[in-house]
């Protein structure tokens, strides 16, 4: 099947006068990771709550594995979030703290009503385990975890119903260092284990290098860039995603260096200016303005095209 | 005469659960413009260090003794409160992580910078507000004029930030504490705010003391690094030693955990386990349940910091096994 897990169609979200998400085009192949980053206020949040169907779009289309979710009401969007599930930051407010651990990971499997309370203990004890924590931790509760013990539990009650969609916001945010690469590997191995499709909202750039498949870039709402990772990191094209990166710390103190910075109205003046001939597919819409466009090599950008083709 | 001067300084707090040890005899010293960031995992005791020299703990529950703490001289466990006022500020001035949280919503902006030029220097309020928008100016902030006149939630957090930092600069103060300044910032921003504090501190020659989680940070701002693990000094040394060679398995699995060093997809060296809990430290080396090279003595006795090479110091006995190892 070559459809995405999971696709947007020039969604859009508007909150009063304001465009928090702007006509956003986004695909999640089957078995891949895609990251979404920006920094606050770029709508990143909004666009992932759109694919989960949390917030309901002004415009535009959700597909789950190529069917249109868009229009169903809840009851109708029931059977889908077995499919499509969510990781966030704070897992200290997503998890009940009155519920052990147990009851937490086995509560999506009573709400859609999968085996008996006995099979669905047992079910629990073993995501315990598959997320890397003792079986015995079972009857514990939330305040007895580490922030990285934590997160454990949400990607195992996350994960508990066999979705194939997972939406992770910022889940590695809130973690020390040391347990950060901890919740990575994870959601590596269990990606590669089950065939996982996983959209990874971020700030942090290093956690998308060695995680993301495919980095999409936002910037006020609008996607700015788009393109493989390595891409990303050894060419990008967009001003914006090139102050993103130049703005990641250097681990070396040896290249220490004084860092000049855009205003957002540099950014705006260095839109990036494409040939024709430099493009893999015909623009879009006819016109002088910004538009994301197609380069070689499965990278998008906003671009100005400089030449109208003969 | 050192700036700071902190000798065995250890910090507890009694809560229901016993007796929290988050500082358990922490030394170091801070020469006048130089510039230490101290790094940490959360509950390293790496934040609670400052706050006791500033003395901004409240006693109890807090427990604080040391042989010796100094700041600019003077003597932190003998200072009354009015004397430690006078210090705050003038001599040592702290910005935190969260300005929302530091700055009060129902003055303006202008209003909380005078009123700290005010509580250090005999100046008038016109005097004190023309003070406060050159201070404005300073952190690069455009239109001082006019941001002086704003409340809190008109900025955004680098603004905020920015302002933080402009009250801390308000009475020259001879060291800078800045504790996750950029935590809570964008990314572009966290890089704005670094170099406007290294900028400053350049221009100024003010110390600098950086407590931080982000080795990236450390890696861009410091001179001098102190490497904290379950409320103790576990390494020290100049910066570029300490990332081209650390010594302590602790600082090692630190900088290998560091995601994104090399382009494409792959696995983080984790390190198994989690920080320890400071109610519950375990005996020994704190970081023993955690490493790779832990041996019986280690869980038996804790290892001392000591001066492993010229200027490099290390609080583990199996440095010179892993120097012979590598």
């Amino acid at each position: 099947m070559s459809e995405a897990a999971l696709e947007l169609r020039q969604v859009t979200k508007r909150f009063g006068d304001v465009v928090a998400v702007d006509r956003v085009d986004l695909a999640v192949p089957r078995n891949r990771v895609v990251a979404l980053v920006g920094e606050s206020g770029s709508g990143k949040t909004t666009t992932g709550l759109m694919a989960l169907r949390l917030v309901t779009p002004s415009a535009g289309q959700i597909l789950l594995e190529g069917e249109d979710i868009t229009a169903l009401g809840q009851k109708q969007l029931k059977p889908h979030r077995r499919r499509m599930q969510v990781v966030f930051q704070d897992s200290y407010a997503s998890l009940d703290p009155m519920m052990t651990l147990g009851e937490i990971i086995a509560e999506p499997l009573g709400i859609h009503q999968v085996g008996t309370p006995a099979e669905r203990r047992e079910q629990a004890q073993g995501w315990l385990e598959k997320v890397g924590l003792d079986g015995s931790y079972a009857n514990r509760y939330p305040h007895e975890l580490s922030g990285g013990q934590r997160q454990r539990v949400a990607v195992a009650r996350a994960l508990i119903l066999g979705a194939s969609v997972l939406v992770a916001d910022e889940p590695t945010s809130a973690l020390d260092v040391s347990v950060k690469a901890q919740i990575v590997n994870l959601l590596q191995s269990l990606q590669e284990q089950m065939g996982l499709s996983i959209l990874f909202i971020s700030h942090d750039l290093s956690v998308v290098r060695s995680l993301a498949d495919e980095v999409v870039v936002m910037l006020r709402g609008r996607v700015v860039e788009r393109a493989p990772t390595d891409r990303i990191f050894a060419a990008a094209r967009h001003p914006y995603t090139q102050s993103l990166l130049d703005a990641v710390p250097v681990v070396d103190p040896s290249r220490r260096r004084r860092r000049t910075f855009l205003s957002a109205e540099e950014i705006a003046a260095r839109t990036p200016r494409v040939r024709p001939h430099e493009l893999e597919a015909p623009p879009p819409v006819d016109t002088a303005e910004p538009q994301l466009v197609a380069l070689a090599g499965s990278h998008f950008v906003e671009a100005i095209v400089t030449e109208r083709a003969a | 005469m050192a700036l700071v001067e902190i000798d065995d300084l250890h910090v507890s707090f009694s809560q229901h659960e016993g007796l929290v040890q988050a500082v358990r005899g922490v030394s170091f010293e801070l020469q006048a413009g130089e510039s230490l960031g101290i790094v940490g995992e959360s509950g390293s005791g790496k934040s609670v260090t400052c706050s006791a020299l500033l003395r901004l703990l409240r006693v109890p529950p807090a427990r604080i003794t040391a042989r010796r703490m100094r700041l600019d001289g003077h003597d932190i466990l003998a200072a009354g409160n009015r004397e430690m006022s006078a210090l705050r500020g003038r001599v040592a001035a702290m910005v935190f992580q969260d300005p929302m949280t530091s700055l009060d919503p129902v003055f303006t902006v202008g209003h909380q910078i005078s009123e700290t030029i005010m509580a250090h220097r005999k100046v008038s309020k016109a005097e004190a507000l023309e003070q406060a928008i050159a201070l404005l100016r300073r952190v690069e902030i455009k239109n001082a004029e006019a941001v002086v006149r704003y409340y809190p939630h008109q900025l955004s957090g680098g603004m905020l930030q920015r302002v933080m930092i402009a009250i801390a600069l308000s009475c020259e103060p001879a060291v800078l504490i800045a504790d996750e300044p950029t935590t809570a910032l964008d990314v572009t921003i966290q890089a704005q705010i670094l170099q406007l504090i290294k900028d400053i501190q350049a221009e100024t020659g003010m110390g600098l003391i950086m407590i931080t989680h982000d080795l990236g940070v450390i890696a861009e701002t410091v001179d001098r690094v102190l490497v904290m693990y379950g409320g103790k000094v576990m390494e020290t040394g100049p910066v570029g030693d300490i990332f081209a060679h650390p010594l302590h398995p602790y600082t090692k699995a630190l900088l290998n955990s560091i995601p994104g060093q090399k382009p494409g997809k792959q696995r983080l060296v984790e390190i198994p386990g989690a920080s320890p809990n400071p109610a519950r430290p375990p005996n020994g080396c704190p970081f023993h349940p955690r490493c790779p090279m832990a041996i019986v003595t280690c869980h038996q006795a804790t290892p001392p910091l000591e001066t492993k090479r010229p200027g490099r110091q290390a609080a583990c006995i199996r440095v010179e096994a892993e120097m012979a190892l590598a």
